[in-house]
């Protein structure tokens, strides 16, 4: 990099998130888990269009239609229907709207609240530190999927109530890990050199200990959004959920297990759904972190 | 005796990515010698003996070569046959005790292990020979000390230790690999002193790694200086360091900082001698290496 | 000549990580017991210790790293020993440290230029960024590292090289004083010769005051008019190198040198009973930890 002149070096300057700068070359994990993701967000966008037929459609006369490759299966019901005849596919891909906004939005409030947090206590010590692992102690003793559920009826239906439900409790685990490693990066000599030089500690706190956290908040983020979609199929299953018959994937996979006997695809596909999710969320946050770390690449 | 203790010959190691680690390295040791085996870090120094020991890293080939132990060459025994000379005919004495020793495990019950598992000893002989072997590398009170945890003792004791647990099997060859390395100065010193007692008690012969020119004059008769995966210099001491006749010997000695002499003597290896002897490996991988 | 660096009954604790407490600052373990000494401009001193002496906690006092617990420290005649982080802002220019671990001292996710243009960005000149990567560049060439490692990260780079980036950030501010923690300590033979080479000439090219931390009394020697001695936590020898290797007065010195492997070829080296170094009497709570030794 011979060519690097005073004009086009501030172009070049590392970023917070260091991508690598040409070509984004997507390693196995990445690319499948980013793929499976973006699939569900272009589904969940693109419902109105994809979907064969209007979610809340009821149509008593072809309730309970199996899957199209078995007996008595119908290709204008491709995954079957449920007992009041509502097209399973549909419903799926509407629900993914759900699902994803639930889990993008809160595994990223969670994430911003945690990790700074965390940051700042592990990074300064001391009296601040103590009283933010106290706290995080004392909110971690309580059942994390009880406290969701109360929240949730708290401030009732609605997406932005289980947003904050599953941010509250989740925040947390955000905290605790980030705090860990804030604690070892202050620790370490360049922390101690920058301090020699005169820079602030809050400056060095950002500038210099956060993008040594940042490979392990991306993974964690990645891992909360899969996270965080089962927790709002839990809430859905317990009843605490957006109003109305919108479909949910946790709402259908309550549902379905009244009818796993003689209907269970009405439980199968959404659970198959949610863990495909949950997993490319998986493989996805460990494929950027790879990409992400000029250390590990 | 005229049989050496073991016979390197013409060793030649590659790593899974193509890289040669040993470039046709020749050693040979005298029963109860102390040979040094000098060089820079990546050098290959510590590959010799790891490729005694069997601990290569992963993917790494030995591509040709022969390591004779006792008659036999080591590359030819059957895995258990090799396995079962390991900790006892063959020891080694590792650099760094912390790392070597299991932390949440006391004394006691690593070297009983040891020798239980590696000598066939029942607890209670194990037990008398690890308290005698404690007591032979200059440890007080061994009784106490023999319940301890790694690190409720020092630097220097865990190194003795380990020596204590090298020398279990009246080892016909200690693989010492760089063992002082982590130590003060001073106890490095009483550490070196338990090293040579044992080793003469038992006869062993002692293939000493390090990277210390300074050590290998005080402790070793023998010694082989290597760069690259190859030996350049090998001989008595004496006349090794007295009278160097490769110029890396000779660089390698005048970087070395000494307190008796003035500082403008020091010089680092020249950029060109270092740049000739790379070429010298890459030519021997072109002709040499590529040719297996 | 001026007294850059005067220290008075130094004391210097870190917190004592076996006696835990539930709430409040942790119990104290005192590692350097009161000592004193002075350091003029120019000089270039070694501060030598076996591990536990101390030594780099002296260095990082010095410095004012970490805040002394007891004693005075005047830099150019101002006491520092007290003075908080914000006063301190103003005289860190002036003190610099090199650390000994090229690992943990060079940022890992941060690019060598984006370190050490950093390192000239502090103290709010405003100075264009053209500029600062000038004299960044300048300052690779006075370590002797081409251009082309501005864009480098530290784990491409090996040992030495990560050294000498070390002093360049600790250059960057034209510091007039400068403590070096065994930055040879990992180094290999040779390129330990090139960085110590290298800090004589730009000692004597920049006209630092350096205090240079080691375990090793030779490598002191090729750098340094006068060395220091610590053990356990006190000053057992301050002279002039000649006069201490030629004829140290402390008998802990004598322990030090005699136990050096000067590579000459001597199998006799290790009979010789090496005279006793006795330890000096010390407080009770060192005495358990040393009943183990």
């Amino acid at each position: 990099m011979a060519d690097i002149t005073g004009a086009n070096w501030f172009a070049r300057r590392p970023r917070l998130v260091a991508l690598p700068r040409f070509r984004l070359r997507l390693n196995a994990r990445a690319a499948i888990g980013g793929s499976f993701v973006l699939l569900v967000c272009a589904s969940a966008l693109l419902a109105r269009w994809l979907a064969p037929h209007p979610p809340l459609d009821q149509d008593l006369m072809n309730a309970l239609v199996p899957p199209f490759w078995l007996d008595g299966g119908d290709i204008s019901f491709p995954l079957g229907t449920d007992d009041l005849g509502r097209d399973i596919l549909s419903r799926i891909l509407y629900g993914a709207r759900i699902t994803m906004t639930i889990a993008l939005l809160s595994a990223i409030v969670a994430c911003i609240v945690g990790s700074m947090v965390g940051l700042v206590a592990g990074f300064y010590g001391g009296v601040v530190d103590q009283i933010v692992s106290r706290m995080i102690d004392t909110w971690v003793a309580f059942p994390p999927v009880l406290l969701a559920i109360v929240l949730s009826a708290m401030l009732g239906a609605g997406i932005t109530s289980v947003v904050i439900a599953i941010a509250v409790v989740d925040w947390t685990r955000f905290a605790r890990i980030i705090r860990a490693e804030a604690q070892v990066q202050a620790q370490m000599d360049y922390v101690a050199a920058s301090h020699i030089l005169g820079l602030r500690r809050a400056a060095i706190m950002m500038l210099e200990v956060l993008p040594n956290i940042m490979p392990l908040i991306v993974t964690l983020l990645t891992v909360e959004m899969g996270i965080a979609a089962v927790v709002e199929s839990v809430l859905s299953f317990a009843g605490e959920t957006v109003a109305g018959d919108y479909p949910t994937w946790g709402s259908m996979i309550a549902a379905g297990r009244g009818t796993i006997h003689h209907g269970w695809w009405l439980l199968v596909f959404p659970s198959v759904c949610l863990i495909a999710t949950v997993l490319s969320f998986n493989l996805l946050g460990d494929g950027l972190r790879r990409l992400i770390d000029p250390v590990h690449r | 005796m005229n049989e050496p203790a073991i016979q390197i010959d013409n060793l030649q190691v590659r790593l899974a990515d193509g890289r040669m680690l040993l470039r046709g390295v020749s050693v040979a040791v005298s029963p109860g010698e102390v040979h040094g085996l000098v060089g820079e870090s990546g050098a290959g120094k510590s590959m010799i003996g790891k490729t005694i020991l069997g601990t290569l890293p992963h993917g790494a080939v030995i591509q040709s070569g022969r390591i004779m132990f006792g008659g036999q060459d080591l590359m030819e025994m059957s895995f258990d046959k090799r396995r079962g000379l390991m900790g006892c005919d063959i020891a080694l004495i590792p650099q760094d005790p912390l790392m070597s020793l299991n932390p949440v495990r006391r004394i006691r019950r690593q070297m009983i292990d040891l020798m239980r598992l590696r000598l066939g000893m029942d607890r209670s002989t194990a037990l008398r020979r690890a308290i005698e072997l404690l007591d032979q590398v200059s440890i007080h009170e061994p009784e106490r000390v023999i319940d301890l945890y790694p690190h409720e003792l020092s630097g220097g004791m865990r190194q003795r230790v380990l020596i204590a647990m090298a020398f279990a099997g009246k080892p016909r060859l200690i693989i010492a690999d760089e063992p002082t390395t982590a130590l003060d100065v001073t106890v490095q010193r009483t550490v070196l002193q338990v090293l040579r007692a044992m080793q003469q008690q038992h006869g062993s012969a002692v293939l000493f790694i390090t990277h210390d020119l300074g050590l290998v004059a005080k402790l070793c008769r023998t010694m082989t200086v290597l760069h690259a995966g190859r030996v350049l210099e090998q001989g008595p001491t004496s006349e090794v360091i007295s009278a160097p006749v490769h110029p890396y010997t000779r660089a390698l000695l005048a970087s070395t900082p000494r307190f008796d002499r003035p500082s403008s003597l020091l010089q680092p290896i020249p950029r060109s001698l270092a740049d000739s002897l790379w070429l010298e490996a890459r030519t021997w991988d072109h002709y040499v290496g590529a040719s297996i | 000549m001026t007294t850059i660096i005067e220290a008075q009954d130094l004391r210097v604790s870190v917190p004592d990580s076996r006696r835990t407490r539930l709430f409040g600052r942790p119990h104290q373990l005192e590692i350097v017991h009161g000592i004193d000494l002075t350091i003029e401009a120019g000089e270039a001193v070694g501060l030598v210790g076996e591990s536990g002496s101390g030594k780099t906690t002296l260095g990082r006092a010095l410095v004012r790293l970490v805040r002394p617990s007891g004693g005075h420290l005047r830099f150019y005649g101002n006491e520092i020993a007290n003075l908080g982080d914000f006063e301190m802002r103003t005289l860190r220019s002036k003190m610099q440290m090199i650390f000994q671990d090229p690992h943990s001292s060079l940022n890992p996710r941060l690019t060598v230029g984006t370190t050490l243009m950093r390192s000239l960005s502090v103290f709010g000149q405003t100075v264009s960024r053209q500029e600062r990567y000038e004299r960044t560049i300048e300052l690779l060439d006075m370590v002797g590292l081409p251009e082309e490692v501005f864009a480098r990260y530290p784990h491409q780079l090996s040992g030495g090289q990560r050294q000498r980036i070390g002093i360049a950030r600790a250059l960057a501010l034209k510091p007039d004083f400068i403590v070096a923690d065994e930055i040879v300590s990992g180094l290999d033979v040779s390129t330990q010769a090139q960085i110590l080479l290298l800090l004589r000439d730009l000692r004597e090219r920049l006209k630092l005051t350096l205090v240079f931390i080691s375990h090793d009394l030779s490598v002191v020697r090729v750098l340094c008019d006068r060395v220091i001695v610590l053990q356990q936590g006190r000053v057992v020898e301050n002279g002039a190198c000649d006069e201490v290797f030629a004829a140290p007065s402390a008998p802990y010195t004598r322990a030090l040198i005699d136990a050096i492997p000067l590579p000459d070829v001597d199998l006799h080296w290790l009979d010789e009973d090496m005279p006793h170094a006795p330890t000096l009497p010390l407080p009770t709570p060192m005495k358990a930890q040393l009943a183990k030794i």
